[in-house]
């Protein structure tokens, strides 16, 4: 089992999401979320003062995924996320101990 | 009617003074835009209550004051004082329209003036003594300074020109602003945490609804529909249309950007420099002063970060500086055949009018400067006019108010204590039951509709 984490653009939700959804994907996490990269955010100007705005809005999208499927979904996840500039975001999977649906108590890949 | 009465006339006045009225709370977006989120309202407030308090003062006191009877040139006596010895249908001495007419157009001057000094104090002044301050300079600083400009006092005699206010209002609240946030001074975190402006369609909006009102600001002043008050219209959008591009295009090379605060700023900037002079210079000149006010207050609001005073929203880079300018151009840009027949030194009338002009802004400068800096002392000492650190800290909506201007949580909150009669009788805390009994009303009412 693996937890896959991705941090992206939000503008890049719709597109993710659906590719998620072709995949076969059934279920997943969106959370608002704000930070920065190497980029540090950005600039703004007010009556000629700068400001850095350095936590910058992003979406973060958690899923659960087999341990076979999770290669795949990564590919897919960073391929609908991409825009090839700077601030795309980060995508990242983790081990998963255990899985539980709570309503039927069933464990791991039947919880899926 | 009296005979010399103009229909015309009386109906421009008073739709002009509609104009300017609608100026003070517009004047409260464009500040209310640019302040953090968590003293919006207290900024809306700061100008709204101008209206409340200076309406009064004007009708007991106020107008007499400034336009009564002279007094050595220096105030009005109190022939006038509670709207006495004003009829209804008295004309204006010299005039086509009501005396009523010209009494509800000044007021509305009156009124925004003391707005405008809010803008520099933002944030951080206790609300309770805005409404003593506004009251105190009001009287003690605008209504003789607005006799001398204006209801025939010694500077109206020199005379100096300032058709709409560009010494009596703008160079008077700039300089007011400079010396009350000398003596409140600077907000906790000026120059160390981000300032910005929470919300820039309202500063749009505010900068719109003053730049409509402005209209009647200047092409009301002089008190009839005419060919004059035709040309101050035009002169007074151009001004406006050529400072928006001279801010723009000056920060377009200095920082990078056409920003949209820049040009609500050159907008207003343009505004002020023009409302002195717009009667008496052509469109052509109004353009020039125009693109001067408009690059030169871009670059003047930078000054308080060099200098180290905290005007939070720029009333002395952009009413000070615009005032100014507006005021000494008119000494180059007269051009005689407008509503003067003085000229300015580009078209052959030295440097005379000019000379003229400038001891007019020095003498409102330094008088309301000093005289404000003395009530701003002495309120200091006494009710105090700053908010604590805890309180500009969370906020001065909240805390002077008992509101916010929008709720970022999406929960509505718990009612705490009902308004309702029951509840207060009954001597009950009323927190659910009412709470309750309101919303079960409300179905109820909802399924009976259904």
């Amino acid at each position: 089992m693996k937890l896959i984490t991705a941090v992206i653009k939000p503008h890049r939700l719709d597109d993710v999401k659906t590719a998620l959804q072709a995949f076969g994907v059934h279920g997943l996490t969106v959370t608002e979320a704000s930070g920065y990269g190497r980029q540090r955010g950005h600039t703004e100007v007010y009556r000629g003062a700068e400001y850095t705005v350095d936590l910058v809005p992003k979406v973060r999208i958690e899923i659960l995924a087999d341990d076979a499927d999770a290669e795949d979904l990564l590919d897919v996840l960073v391929k609908a996320a991409r825009t090839g500039k700077i601030g795309d975001g980060k995508v990242w999977s983790s081990p998963v101990d255990t899985v539980i649906r709570v309503r039927t108590g069933e464990r791991d890949a039947e919880a899926l | 009617m009296p005979e010399g009465f103009s229909a015309g006339d009386t109906a421009f006045v008073l739709v002009c003074a509609m104009l300017v009225m609608l100026m003070t709370p517009g004047l409260a977006f464009f500040y209310g835009g640019m302040v953090r989120a968590k003293s919006t309202l207290n900024m809306l407030m700061m100008s709204f209550i101008s209206l409340g308090v200076v309406s009064v003062l004007w009708i007991l006191f106020g107008y007499s004051l400034a336009f009564g009877p002279d007094v050595s040139g220096v105030i009005g006596n109190l022939d006038f004082v509670g709207m006495r010895n004003i009829e209804m249908d008295g004309l204006l001495d010299g005039y086509t329209i009501p005396v009523f007419a010209f009494v509800a157009f000044q007021l509305m001057f009156a009124i925004l003036t003391p707005a405008l000094i809010s803008g520099a104090v933002a944030d951080r002044f206790k609300f309770s003594a805005w409404v003593v301050f506004i009251a105190l300079w009001v009287t003690i600083v605008y209504f003789p300074v607005a006799h001398w400009v204006w209801g025939g006092g010694w500077i109206f005699d020199i005379p100096v020109i300032d058709f709409a206010g560009g010494t009596a209002v703008h160079i008077n609240a700039g300089v007011a602003a400079l010396a009350l946030v000398l003596v409140v001074g600077k907000r906790i975190g000026f120059k160390r945490e981000a300032m910005r402006p929470h919300s820039l369609p309202l500063v749009m909006l505010g900068a719109g609804l003053l730049w409509f009102g402005w209209f009647g600001f200047n092409a009301g002043s002089g008190l009839a529909a005419n060919g004059l008050s035709s040309v101050v219209l035009l002169n007074t959008n151009v001004a406006a249309a050529a400072a928006v591009l001279g801010w723009l295009v000056l920060e377009r090379i200095r920082d990078g950007h056409f920003t949209s605060l820049g040009a609500a700023s050159g907008a207003v900037a343009g505004l002020v420099a023009i409302t002195p002079a717009c009667s008496v210079v052509s469109p052509l000149g109004a353009i020039a002063i125009g693109l001067i006010a408009g690059v030169a207050c871009a670059w003047a609001v930078g000054l308080k970060y060099r200098l180290g005073y905290d005007d939070s929203l720029d009333v002395v880079g952009v009413h000070l500086v615009g005032g100014i300018i507006g005021s000494l151009l008119i000494g180059l840009f007269a051009t005689g055949t407008y509503g003067t027949e003085d000229q300015g030194l580009f078209y052959g009338g030295g440097l005379e009018l000019l000379g003229r002009q400038a001891i007019g802004v020095a003498a409102v400068a330094v008088y309301s400067f000093v005289v404000t800096y003395v009530i701003a002392l002495v309120l200091r000492s006494t009710i105090g006019i700053r908010a604590s650190e805890d309180d500009e800290r969370t906020g001065l909506d909240q805390v002077a108010h008992a509101e916010t201007a929008y709720d970022f949580t999406g929960g509505a909150g718990v009612l705490s204590r009902s308004a309702s009669p029951a509840a207060t009788a009954t001597g009950k805390p009323g927190r659910t039951d009412d709470a309750d009994g309101g919303r079960s009303g409300h179905t109820a009412e909802a399924k009976v509709e259904a």
